[in-house]
């Protein structure tokens, strides 16, 4: 009776794993802010040469990367039997294992047990999953200030702002703006505060100490959870995560499923990996590891909430699995090239970048982040510095094709992707069903044309596919030298006018090279065919066709 | 040697002179060139933009127009790329394995043209001249899926009268990347932008590379910005000799 309709995605309307508008529409916004083109240049230039220094410096860093890349994908695919391990461990050391279905489910177990304790503030140890799935304004919701205690999640946090990396939220923002950001936001600040870093790390350290000695709960992610031992650890360079993970009484940590890994010697290869793709340093300062609670030390109330949120979904798709190997270092953002000018907004996810562009759309459905897949100029660079050996690219390509694949099912008719949909339609239909949490529809579904795109892809396969019709095309293409002007055209209608607004194209040649070569070499060398030993290829045009165009 | 030239579909509509250069280069080197009139196109287009099954009947094609041949070159790193990397990959996704195998055949008997110069013919000096103040942009499918490494390199510095002058952050992408050029035109000036200002830096009267369409991408804006550099495919430099001077 009932059809299976794949694994359920993170829900809409609560979170930040989507953006408001199409990827280039918002980097165009982006690139136009040149302070912003400067920070980010600045920063993942610099970050960049020191990742390069220090892993040069491993012979073997190679085998250290696969070694990483064999450990996720043995953790993969035995994943649910690693995750009832983690539960036992944990639970059997006095800490308790929720489990959420998605970032609504999350959202409220997190809120729940905050609210037993009677607080009403929190500090927070940054954590991207919690990000993700929009846990600080669920717990404004609920009346419970949440206090950012990484100092560029507090500078995003004071500012109002978004995070923009993944190890660097505030990347964007700049000394001077930090300090404007203190002087307007903290209160208890000195008016003279400078703008040396050193300045201001201390303001934010005397703002935050307060925070963290009358704190009741803490709340942080996980980077890894040894499954043999049920260990948790929490990788960061500022100490603030251990003031979180040590001072409150009661400590909620929140993980993605994937985060698990089974044994503490393959928490070793990823301790040498994660510190040396990220910050470029040889160890990482701070790690901090517990394990379920210790009776009279740190908190007393242990919790660990697996968060699913799409992640299922990610998983049974067996070209794009890799992708939750991701250990968040965000090497490949900082080496890419459309990250370097665009910043991390522009991707509209928490998870920006090229890890952003195919995690995002496989956590929310390629639907929801269709842009995301095409942001990226396939360059390599991502694949190459990742410390986990995800491929990247190849990845991008793949949810390109599940983009196109879905639009095709969509619109009936062989081609691609449907016209992009009624996007404000569907807000207007926004409904609120919980505080803070939104529904939006659905739209019905019905047969849509192809895209236009998919149109001139379906027209240049068929003609592609026949020598016959591509030398015709190509002499229909040489009338584009009616559009030359001293051997460039500057301007092309759309779509290819994205082209010409910044750079010319060439006026085709009098001359294909296949007209060339037989004018040159005469058609008795054209129907020149490699099978020796089959039947002769002999190039016949087809009807329609002409001749090849001597 | 007998050489298949499977020239792309894009230097065969808009830079011939790519191919006539390599045959004249591989000709001059004492080899045969043969080209199989009923080539068409990789499908890496197909591929990149997320049409698969349209891009497999190109890939089928490639695979019975070159079957037969011993070794095939490509004046294209992305090309070969596509050839090298995506051919079987496509195939198998969509359920023809035997295609894939056949794809992974004649795949590990194509080559871009300076891995066949100097992984199979072994020749490294190509008897070229061309006394030009050169950078090279080693395009990123050559460099970091065919890892072709230095191999362009160690050509152009074998060429009399070069002036070869290392291009700074040459390894950074030039924007490119096929119709993300159109898709996201914004970004990709931008990249476009500080790939220009690098070259612009070195005074070089040419920028090489060996794939049309990233010079396409460099060449283009150049050209708008009237800088007074061109683009030229490596395999223009190679068959260059004192003859043409």
């Amino acid at each position: 009776m009932s059809t299976f309709l794949g694994m359920p995605t993170a829900p809409r309307g609560i979170g930040h794993l989507r953006g408001d508008e199409p990827f280039p529409v918002a980097a165009r916004r982006a690139l136009a802010d040149s302070q912003l083109r400067r920070n980010l240049s600045k920063a993942t230039t610099t970050i960049r040469a020191k990742r390069a220094r220090v892993v040069a410096e491993l012979p073997d860093w190679e085998e250290l990367r696969e070694a990483g890349r064999a450990i996720k994908a043995k953790t993969l695919a035995g994943l649910d039997g690693y995750l009832e391990q983690l539960e036992r461990e944990v639970s059997a050391r006095g800490g308790t294992v929720h489990w959420a279905r998605d970032a609504i489910e999350a959202n409220q177990i997190v809120t729940e047990l905050v609210r037993s304790t009677g607080a009403t503030e929190v500090v927070k140890v940054k954590s991207i999953a919690t990000d993700e799935m929009g846990l600080n304004d669920a717990l404004a919701e609920a009346g419970i200030q949440a206090v950012e205690t990484d100092l560029a999640e507090l500078i995003v946090q004071l500012g109002h702002d978004r995070p923009s990396h993944i190890l660097v939220p505030a990347i964007h923002r700049n000394r001077a703006e930090i300090r404007d950001i203190f002087l307007r936001e903290m209160g208890d600040v000195d008016p003279a505060l400078t703008d040396v870093p050193a300045a201001l790390a201390e303001a934010a350290r005397l703002h935050l100490r307060r925070k963290f000695l009358s704190a009741k709960v803490g709340i942080s992610g996980v980077n890894f959870a040894v499954a043999e031992t049920g260990t948790l650890c929490v990788v960061e360079s500022e100490g603030n995560g251990r003031m979180c993970l040590t001072l409150p009484n009661t400590l909620i940590s929140v993980m993605g499923i994937e985060k698990v890994i089974p044994t503490w010697a393959d928490l070793g290869v990823f301790l040498q990996l994660l510190p040396r793709s990220s910050t470029g340093e040889r160890m990482n300062p701070y790690t901090s590891m517990w394990t379920g609670v210790t009776p009279g030390d740190g908190p007393q109330q242990v919790h660990l909430v697996l968060l699913d949120n799409g992640r299922t979904a990610a998983l049974a798709d067996s070209v794009g699995r890799p992708a939750l190997s991701c250990i968040r270092c965000s090497a490949c953002l900082n080496v890419c090239p459309v990250y370097e000018r665009v910043g991390g907004h522009a991707y509209g996810s928490i998870y920006p970048g090229p890890i952003g562009a195919i995690l995002s759309p496989m956590l929310t459905g390629v639907e929801d982040n269709a842009s995301l897949p095409y942001a990226s100029s396939l360059c390599g660079a991502c694949y190459d510095v990742c410390p986990v050996k995800i491929d990247i690219p190849s990845i991008l390509v793949h949810m390109r094709a599940r983009h196109v694949e879905a639009g095709r099912a969509e619109s009936g008719v062989p081609g691609g992707p449907r016209a992009p949909r009624a996007s404000k339609a569907r807000r207007e239909l926004r409904v609120q069903w919980a505080p803070g949490v939104e529904w939006v529809p659905r739209m019905p579904r019905v047969p849509k044309m192809p895209s236009p795109e998919a149109v001139t892809m379906a027209a240049a396969s068929w003609v592609m596919s026949s020598p016959g019709r591509f030398a015709a095309a190509q002499r229909a293409g040489q009338l584009g030298r009616l559009l030359g002007r001293r051997g460039v055209i500057g301007r092309l209608p759309p779509p290819l006018s994205g082209w010409t607004r910044a750079r010319d194209a060439p006026v085709p040649p009098r001359e294909t090279f296949r007209q060339w070569w037989r004018r040159e070499r005469g058609p008795g060398s054209v129907s020149e065919s490699g099978s020796a030993a089959g039947p002769g290829r002999t190039f016949e045009p087809e009807s329609g066709g002409s001749d090849d165009g001597a | 040697m007998r050489i298949a030239l499977f020239v792309t579909c894009l230097a065969d509509t808009l830079y011939p002179q790519a191919g006539k250069a390599t045959v004249r280069l591989l000709e001059r080197l004492g080899h045969e060139v043969v080209f199989p009139a009923a080539q068409t196109c990789c499908g890496q287009m197909h591929v990149n933009t997320g049409y698969q099954r349209n891009a497999l009947p190109l890939i089928r094609h490639y695979v019975e127009t070159f079957s037969g041949f011993e070794a095939i070159v490509v004046p294209s790193g992305s090309c070969t790329a596509s050839i090298r990397h995506q051919h079987a990959m496509v195939a198998r996704r969509l359920g023809d394995d035997r295609l894939a195998e056949r794809a992974d055949e004649v795949a590990a008997r194509t080559f871009e043209l300076s891995q066949l110069l100097v992984d199979v013919l072994g020749v490294t000096d190509v008897g070229a001249y061309f006394p030009h103040r050169v950078v090279y942009h080693p395009t990123c499918h050559s460099l970091r899926l065919l890892r072709v490494g230095d191999r362009p390199l160690m050509l152009l510095r074998d060429v009399a009268g070069i002036d070869l002058v290392p291009l700074p952050d040459a390894e950074a992408c030039c924007g490119f990347g096929g119709t993300f050029a159109v898709k996201n035109a914004d970004v990709s000036t931008a990249v476009l932008a500080d790939k220009m200002r690098n070259v612009l830096a070195t005074g070089a009267e040419v920028c090489t590379a060996g794939d049309s369409s990233c010079l396409m991408h460099i060449g283009g804006g150049l050209s708008r910005l009237k800088a007074g550099t061109r683009t030229l495919h490596l395999a223009e430099i190679l068959a260059a000799t004192r003859d043409d001077q």
